[in-house]
């Protein structure tokens, strides 16, 4: 038997001494440029997710000298991932968390992952641009806030993302500007996806092949996929263009070093608070610093706030880059409730990957709605755990009704909406005072509530998806309350009293501490993040490219 | 009707392609192992066996599945999702004192331990904790209904879902690691697929799942 079947222990760092995974072979090493701590290197990156990832590998293909941090471990998927719900919730951040306010929101599993690659490693790979107009929601719909960024300034980076990550989607995408085809073939739809596509043709409204960021065709060293449907727990296939598959193989390559884990604890600043000088880490049991030229803060919308507020000096008593107060404030996430019905046909909704079909109507329709804002919704396709759990504590089941309940699984459908949420000052994360997690550091606590708009949006999205699952077919129908996808904790802007970052995701306040990742979020419109997410730090790349050239940074 | 797939055995598919050296690791441990009691006591424990037996199904073939010891070694490596709701306890606090009131509110209502009562009583004081309907002095602030959901009823399925006993019944295909699907659609079926029992066994379902 090969060492494969050994757990990987997830303490000690895999990345170091010259060398890091090779995320395509089992107990493979590719070389990796190493730095001293001593060193100052042009940037230390915080995160190795959809932002921290994508800027490392670019940032290290123009030449720069990148550090970047994971706190969670460099995995290989083919011989670190098995297809077990159970055992795979090791990919997941599970350090102590508040969750408060009206509706808390749901952590761990459902939003953020630890490890190179971040949430990416456990995402759907639902792969959607943004309407052009949500980039200016404000002045063009007139709800939420403006970007200081347009979409035609976005576009070309979200060619650029959709090349690097292969996506498969339809040849002709039925809703936003005129596009090209995808850059791979679309997945064959699965059962769960025709029953959406027929209840949409009943319906009369459109419907596509989604957009997915996991290959229909062999791609480099990934495999196409294989419809094992284990997506949110770990592709062990490597069909599935993650961060970790992606960017952090492209960064190494290029010259980047990445530091799995890796816990940065504070960004350090100069004694007059005017610049960042590096970040101090905890690896191995010991606490150093890096040097660095420029700090970017990458850890997704809670460590991301938690990280500026934790470094609060004498000089930034509110933390680093906060004189707005805007760090931690503006919480968005996407609201997910979902409606479900069992049907006649057979349609084991484990095969695939959860989300193959997809309407955008209501993102593109604005007649017809008692609400601001949009929502995509998919099929869905929840695995034996995860449904298990969820008949148990939405619908209340358990012993036998539970298990009556669980024979209908392969005969189960249901729609999950991404929902639009207000960005609200009220909506934050912030730092718990007495209350500190395995390294020492205060924990965040994240606290939520829905507006009435937001609720207005839950309610008519319910009811339209419950007339969708109708006019398929669907009997029994019951709903159940869920978000998704944290994002706009510290917004991008182009005022600095009321965002704490502008266009490049440069801080008003420290000139070398920039923001990479969701947290960068002014609106969340109606379609999953990631896309974006990676579009803003290719085209942050090149932004520090240009100030480089020009003396700037 | 209830459906059913009574030749279906996931496991009879660990040698082959659906099955990979990691799976098969993960799942060798969770069959063949008994973690220790290190987390509860020895009382809490007794109750968690019948709070299981009532809470989780049992399986139509080979009676009930393992739960308390892989609770118990989950609370005690502290391997659990991290977060907790404002306000609430923490969570190895929440148990030890959601078990003691869930005790309590038996000796309150019937004289007796919760596993000294009989089943049908066992399940009504449980229908009326998961809808918080107790008393609260019994429950020293900690919320019945809430810790009935979203911590003990949600910690259990959770183990009970992990394990291939519960595939085997509810026709899921389980592991399919590095060999997946190919027939997707409506009715479609790879052979290595859980067949349903069709009504009056009319149909003799065609393969078992082995492949
Ligand atoms: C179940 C699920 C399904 C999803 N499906 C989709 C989908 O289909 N489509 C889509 O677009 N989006 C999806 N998402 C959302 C998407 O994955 C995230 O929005 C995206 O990955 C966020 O990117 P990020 O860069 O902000 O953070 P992440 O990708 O989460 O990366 C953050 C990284 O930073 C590290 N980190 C944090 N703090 C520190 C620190 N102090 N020191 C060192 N390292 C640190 C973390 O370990 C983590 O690896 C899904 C998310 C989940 C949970
Ligand atoms: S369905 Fe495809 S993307 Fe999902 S885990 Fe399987 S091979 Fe990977």
């Amino acid at each position: 038997m090969s060492t494969s079947a050994s757990p990987h222990d997830p303490v000690t760092p895999r990345a170091k001494d010259g060398r890091a995974p090779d995320v395509f072979v089992p107990d493979g090493w590719v070389p990796m440029r190493c730095h001293a701590d001593t060193e100052e290197v042009d940037f230390a990156i915080v995160g190795a997710g959809a932002g921290g990832a994508t800027l490392a590998a670019r940032l290290a293909e123009k030449g720069f000298s990148v550090v970047c941090f994971d706190a969670g471990p460099y995995w290989r998927p083919l011989e670190d991932f098995a297809s077990d719900e159970l055992a795979q919730e090791m990919l997941y951040w599970t350090d102590p968390r508040i969750t408060g306010g009206a509706d808390p929101i749901a952590l761990a599993g459902n939003n953020c992952g630890k490890g190179v690659g971040g949430s990416t490693v456990h995402f759907s790979m639902v792969s959607l641009r943004f309407r052009p107009e949500w980039f200016k929601s404000r002045s063009k719909l007139g709800y939420g806030y403006d970007w200081p960024v347009t979409y035609e300034e976005i576009a070309p980076y979200y060619d650029q993302a959709e090349r690097a990550l292969s996506i498969s989607g339809p040849v002709k995408y039925p809703w936003g500007p005129p596009r090209g085809p995808y850059p791979y073939r679309p997945h064959e739809v699965n059962a769960p996806g025709l029953i959406l596509g027929r209840a949409a043709d009943r319906m009369g409204i459109k419907w596509c092949s989604t957009p997915l960021a996991t290959v229909s065709a062999p791609h480099g060293k990934s495999p196409p996929c294989v419809y094992r449907g284990y997506c949110h727990y770990g592709c062990s296939t490597n069909a599935k263009q993650s961060a970790l598959v992606v960017w952090a193989a492209r960064a190494v390559k290029a010259g980047a070093e990445i530091r799995d884990m890796a816990m940065v604890g504070q960004v350090e600043t100069s004694a007059d608070g005017a610049r960042a000088t590096g970040v101090r880490y905890h690896r191995e049991g010991e606490w150093r610093v890096q040097k660095a030229r420029n700090v970017v803060v990458s850890g997704y919308a809670i460590e991301t706030p938690r990280l500026l507020l934790n470094s609060a000096t004498p000089k930034h008593p509110n933390g680093l880059a906060n004189s707005s107060g805007c760090v931690g404030a503006y919480l968005t996430t996407q609201s997910g409730p979902g409606v479900w019905a069992t049907f006649e046909e057979d349609i084991r909704w484990s095969k695939g990957p959860p989300n193959m079909a997809v309407t955008e109507h209501w993102n593109y329709t604005d007649e017809g709605k008692d609400f601001h804002g949009g929502y995509a919704f998919m099929s869905q396709g929840p695995l034996a755990r995860e449904w298990g759990q969820n008949l148990a504590t939405s619908r209340g089941l358990w012993g036998e009704d539970l298990q009556r309940g669980m024979a209908d699984y392969n005969h189960t459908m249901g729609f999950v909406p991404v929902g639009e949420v207000e960005p609200r000052a009220c909506n934050t994360v912030t730092l718990v005072d007495d209350e500190f997690d395995q390294y020492g550091l205060k924990i965040p606590k994240v606290t939520f509530s829905y507006s009435d708009n937001d609720k207005r949006l839950i309610e008519h999205s319910v009811k339209f998806m419950g007339h969708m699952l109708d006019a398929a077919g669907g009997r029994d129908q019951w709903r159940n309350d869920d978000t998704s996808h944290l994002l706009g904790t510290c917004r991008m802007g182009d005022d600095p009293r009321t965002s704490v970052v502008n266009a490049d995701g440069r801080s008003w306040d420290i000139p070398n501490l920039w923001v990479c990742d969701g947290s960068l979020f002014a609106t969340t419109g109606g379609v999953n993040p990631s896309l974006t997410i990676q579009a803003l730090a290719l085209r942050c790349a090149d932004r520090i490219e240009s100030l480089a050239r020009r003396g700037e940074l | 009707m209830t459906r059913s797939y009574p030749d279906y055995d996931v496991l009879a598919k660990w040698d082959t392609v659906s099955f990979d050296d990691k799976t098969r690791h993960v799942l060798r441990k969770r069959l063949g192992e008994t973690p220790p009691r290190r987390f509860f006591s020895e009382e809490e424990w007794a109750l968690m066996e019948v709070l299981c037996a009532r809470l989780a199904p049992t399986p139509q073939r080979g009676g009930p599945v393992p739960i308390t010891c892989w609770l118990d070694a989950r609370l005690h490596e502290g391997d659990t999702e991290g977060y907790r709701i404002e306000g609430a306890l923490p969570e190895a606090e929440a148990w030890h004192r959601g078990l003691k009131a869930i005790d309590e509110q038996a000796r309150t209502d019937y004289v007796r331990p919760f596993i000294a009562l009989d089943v049908e009583t066992q399940v009504i004081l449980l229908k009326r904790i998961q809808k918080g309907e107790v008393d609260a002095r019994v429950w020293h602030g900690l919320k019945a209904g809430d810790f009935f959901t979203s911590t003990l009823l949600r910690e259990v399925v959770g183990i009970y879902y992990a394990h291939p006993a519960a595939w085997s019944e509810m026709g899921f295909g389980g592991p399919a690691s590095p060999r997946g699907y190919v027939r997707m659609g409506l009715n479609e079926h790879d052979p290595w697929e859980a067949r349903e029992a069709k009504p009056g066994g009319a149909r003799k379902p065609r393969g078992s799942g082995v492949a």
